[in-house]
């Protein structure tokens, strides 16, 4: 299994991931520069939380012109898995990867907590170790995590059962996102964006009892574990 | 040149006289300049080297004492912490967003340049209270600060402490430690040496901000000080955050001679500083300073503080190491200049000299005051607190009152807006006695706390002081940690005013005996004078910052109780004085009465205590008893999992001096039941006084016959009460 996170200038959950993807689940993982032309055979891409370029003008509005973009749009669009956490995710939004924008919290203040999340879709390559309707805990932190999409987009998210996480309920929501929205995917399934952290709360020393980010990489490695011994 | 020039750069007659002498000519406006900001407080703690040397700064654990940007610590495996606080008082006071941000900013090139990672923040901040509306505003303003610089950069805020007092109304503090991880081969230092190696200036461009900031930190702050709002720098965290990673992949590479950030007086301090080190001069042709702004004087670039920049001193051959190394995070890195052997700082504006001065003169051999000392007046007007006066008529009703003064309530509305939890290594966060963080890789883990009481400081400059070295390691004992060393961050009033200097000794030698005590040493600190406002000075306030070690991350310790059928436990013992509590400042809002009583000894028996029944992995619970007294250190301890207690002490001191009296030495412990006797040996072994005091039980917090409360509603007071009073 082999796995890159790209680092913008600004990322600072990049070694965080990196550190869960090699060393809890083995893959082989690259730190990958954002000046690179060119992706090496990967298994998995992810695009870390952090303030990509000062997250300056909005939040990944400049790292969408990043060099590495154009091959990481092209390794998704031919369905290559591409998980995006927080800055991450709204890098994917800016890349016009997944619908929808991010708006500043409701509150205007950056938030730092545990919430409590509902699996809304676990059907996904992402999400398949969690049970339907499973309700989890994760952290968040940010300062622009208000989801937004119009109605029509709404729906269209809906119908295809994009809407991967959701806050647990609205009091529980701590940005004022549409619907409650904590992570959607696109049609195909293949890229995920989600403001909750899940490498952040994958051991169980630094988030004892309530570990539920290590399900999220574990459905992505036995996926992909199950995928390449069907092709070998 | 104008007859008082020196005036205007902060100097008295005698330090100009003094300067001619010793350059036996005229300093030109630059050179002036020059020692202006090299002789400030700021920059050359003229005003408290003497008192300071008597700080212990040696241990078995300090591998870097003073004199450098942070100290370091060893904490085995050839593993080290680096760490120091450093204050921004006056930024903060005059542009609180600003100030607290770029205080952030400074504190963490400390750490990186001696070859760290900084791996977290801890802010002591001081506040007005928050019923006026200048203090809400700076308040806010400051915690908006820290979020946005330490967010960004990501570097996790993990723990601090926060007061309300109106001594800080005008004149509010913001203390930020930082504290990083390195490994004994890659320490680096502050130096400049060997004639010919090449000196860089790399990272931002300098430009007109915070000219003479280190001047303006060297004074009063008065109705006009919000003119000097241009003082004050303005940081960007992303820049910073290029500036962290090129800087750490620089002393990695081994290219490097020294390095030396560029904060309080920039250019200058950096380079006299890295030259008086390294017994070398160094000269700088200031036209090849890269600058952000035209036309700028040899003066303003050798006095901007414009931030995230650094001074490089790599051997020679190797510019292209570091100019590659920055080019890739989209920095400068330009050669402005060489190391020389003649011991000069020598500054060309395109080749031609514009100042020429001894390193040595400029960074060690500023004027070293003892300032005149005074028993200050007020200290004759404390009284031992009158009873009568504030006896209690509903017990329940007073500690919910308490639970909600904001000195007291939780700090959750705050640290809700600092990303504490980046870099995945927060094993305990914020709101805790101390901050745990795993060491990756390892088994064992560090505990981090800042702790300082200005009341107390205030009543007794001396207790006080040592008070917030003891309470600092009860803290990081509770956490199942063993104290290792301090930081020092020293807050106070104008020394030149005989009773602020009489404060200042009187804190420091607090200080000095309860790190000899328990044998801390301090490792480094900072020196903040002239904390003063229309209004008066602050209370004296030296605030401590101290680092643990856990052998083992399995000895962590929280505060919260774990289960019902638990015993409690209270480790020391429980003193008839209500002086200097919160408690009087709620009954009769006065700062008055005798400082709460301090037995080093007993301290020392009390940590004992505590440590070895860590151990021996007996502790469910620990928490320290501080501001508020017993009843709210019970009441902490019941919050995290809404469990109640039943307690029940028959004592024959006064009930409101047992419920909320800040008797010192105290940890509140849990134990099961089965370790009764383990736990009853231990205490005997060690001599220590202790009580069993109740059980964990139910959801009710009931005290004697004096309190019972719903432990859902004293936390959700708790919870609320700051941002409440917004």
């Amino acid at each position: 299994m082999k796995a890159g996170v790209v680092t913008f200038p600004g990322s600072n959950c990049d070694h965080d991931v990196y550190n869960v993807l090699s060393k809890i689940f083995g893959f082989d993982t690259d730190l990958i520069w954002h000046q690179k032309h060119h992706l090496k055979d990967y298994d998995l891409l992810v695009l870390p939380g952090g303030f990509s370029y000062g997250d300056y003008l909005r939040s990944g509005a400049i790292a969408r012109f990043a060099k590495i973009m154009d091959p990481v749009i092209d390794f998704a669009l031919a369905d290559g898995l591409v998980l995006g956490i927080c800055n991450g995710f709204q890098i994917l939004l800016e890349s016009n990867l997944l619908p929808g924008a991010m708006k500043v919290n409701d509150n205007l203040k950056f938030v730092c907590k545990n919430v409590r999340l509902e699996v809304n879709n676990n059907k996904t390559t992402f999400t398949n170790h969690y049970r339907e309707n499973e309700i989890i805990e994760m952290p968040v932190a940010h300062g622009e995590g208000n989801y937004y999409i119009d109605k029509k987009g709404l729906n269209s998210l809906i119908d295809n059962n994009q809407i991967v996480l959701r806050y647990a309920s609205k009091s529980e929501n701590p940005n004022g996102s549409v619907e409650n929205i904590a992570g959607i995917s696109n049609k195909k399934g293949n890229i995920l964006g989600l403001m909750p952290h899940p490498e952040r709360c994958s051991e169980d020393i630094i988030s004892p009892g309530r570990s539920d980010g290590y399900r999220l990489f574990s459905s992505i490695a036995a996926g992909l574990k199950a995928g390449g011994e069907q092709i070998g | 040149m104008a007859e008082n020039s020196w005036e205007k750069e902060g100097l008295t007659k005698e330090e100009y006289d003094k300067i001619v002498d010793l350059l036996k000519r005229k300093p030109t406006d630059t050179e002036l300049g020059i020692f202006g900001v090299m002789w400030s407080e700021h920059c050359s703690y003229k005003n408290s080297k003497l008192v300071l040397k008597g700080l212990p700064t040696e241990g078995e654990c300090v591998l870097q004492g003073p004199g450098e940007n942070a100290g370091i610590v060893d904490i085995g495996d050839n593993q080290a912490i680096s760490f120091k606080i450093e204050s921004h008082n006056h930024p903060s006071a005059v542009e609180p967003f600003q100030g607290a941000a770029t205080g952030i900013g400074g504190i963490i090139r400390d750490i990186f340049t001696m070859g760290a990672r900084p791996i977290a923040n801890l802010n002591s901040l001081r506040f007005g209270k928050l019923n006026n509306k200048r203090v809400q505003y700076l308040f806010k303003g400051v915690v908006a600060g820290i979020s946005s610089y330490g967010n960004s950069i990501g570097i996790p805020t993990v723990g601090g402490e926060i007061y309300f007092d109106d001594a800080y109304e005008g004149n509010p503090l913001v203390n930020v430690m930082s504290v990083g991880l390195l490994d004994h081969a890659d320490i680096a230092t502050a130096t400049a040496k060997g004639a010919g190696n090449p000196v860089m200036v790399v990272g931002a461009a300098t430009g007109r901000d915070g000219i003479k900031g280190a001047s303006f930190a060297s004074d009063e702050l008065t109705e006009e000080s919000d003119e000097d709002r241009p003082a004050v720098q303005v940081g960007d965290p992303f820049l910073e955050k290029l500036l962290l990673e090129a800087s750490i992949e620089l002393i990695k590479s081994g290219a490097l001679i020294g390095i030396q950030d560029m904060g309080a007086a920039g250019l200058t301090s950096s380079s006299a500083e890295m030259a008086s080190r390294g017994g070398s001069g160094i000269e700088i042709d200031i036209a090849k300073v890269p600058v952000r702004e035209e036309d700028m004087t040899s003066y303003e670039i050798m006095l901007s503080e414009s931030q995230e920049r650094m001074l490089v001193v790599p051997k020679k051959g190797k510019e292209n190491v570091v100019k590659d190394i920055f080019e890739k995070w989209g920095l400068h890195a330009e050669v402005v200049g060489k190391v020389t052997d003649d011991g000069m700082l020598r500054i060309l504006n395109d080749g031609n000299k514009v100042a020429e001065i001894s390193a040595s003169l400029l960074a060690d051999e500023a004027p070293e005051y003892t300032r005149e000392i005074k028993k200050p007046e007020y200290l004759q007007t404390i009284k031992e607190v009158n009873r009568e006066k504030i006896k209690s008529d509903n017990f329940s009703e007073d500690l919910l009152k308490l639970l909600s003064l904001p000195t007291i309530a939780s700090k959750k509305w705050v640290y809700e807006q600092y990303d504490h939890m980046v870099m995945t290594n927060t094993v305990v966060g914020p709101g805790s006695d101390a901050a745990i963080l795993r060491i990756e890789g390892k088994n064992k883990a560090i505990a981090l706390t800042t702790d300082s009481n200005g009341k107390y400081c205030y009543l007794n400059p001396y207790r006080g002081g040592a008070i917030a070295v003891c309470e600092a390691a009860r803290n990081i004992v509770c956490s199942g940690g063993r104290p290792l060393a301090i930081t020092d961050g020293l807050n106070f009033g104008n020394p030149m005013d005989p009773e602020i200097y009489w404060q200042f000794k009187n804190s420091v030698q607090g200080i000095i005996e309860a790190c000899q005590k328990l044998k801390t040493p301090v490792i480094g600190g900072n020196v903040s004078f002239y904390n003063e406002s229309p209004k008066g000075a602050i209370y004296p306030t030296p605030i401590i910052g101290m680092v643990g070690l856990l052998d083992s991350i399995s000895e962590q310790v929280t505060l919260d109780f774990k289960k019902e059928g638990d015993l409690i436990y209270l480790v020391g013992k429980n003193i008839d004085e209500l002086g200097a509590s919160q408690y009087l400042e709620l009954k009769i809002d006065k700062v008055d009465g005798t400082v709460p009583h301090l037995d080093l000894d007993l301290e020392k028996r009390v940590q004992k205590t505590v440590r070895s029944a860590v151990k021996e992995g007996i502790i469910k619970s620990a928490h320290d008893c501080s501001e508020g007294g017993l009843a709210v250190t019970l009441a902490e301890s019941c919050f995290e999992n809404g469990l109640g207690i039943n307690v029940d002490i028959n004592q024959p001191i006064s009930d409101e001096a047992l419920l909320f009296g800040e008797s010192q030495s105290r940890i509140v412990v849990s134990i099961a039941p089965s370790d009764l006797h383990k736990f009853e040996k231990i205490t005997a072994s060690n001599s220590v006084p202790y009580m069993e005091i109740g059980t964990v039980q139910g959801r009710k917090y009931k005290f004697n016959e004096l309190i019972n409360l719903d432990v859902g509603e004293m936390k959700n007071k708790w919870e609320t009460a700051i941002e409440e009073s917004l």
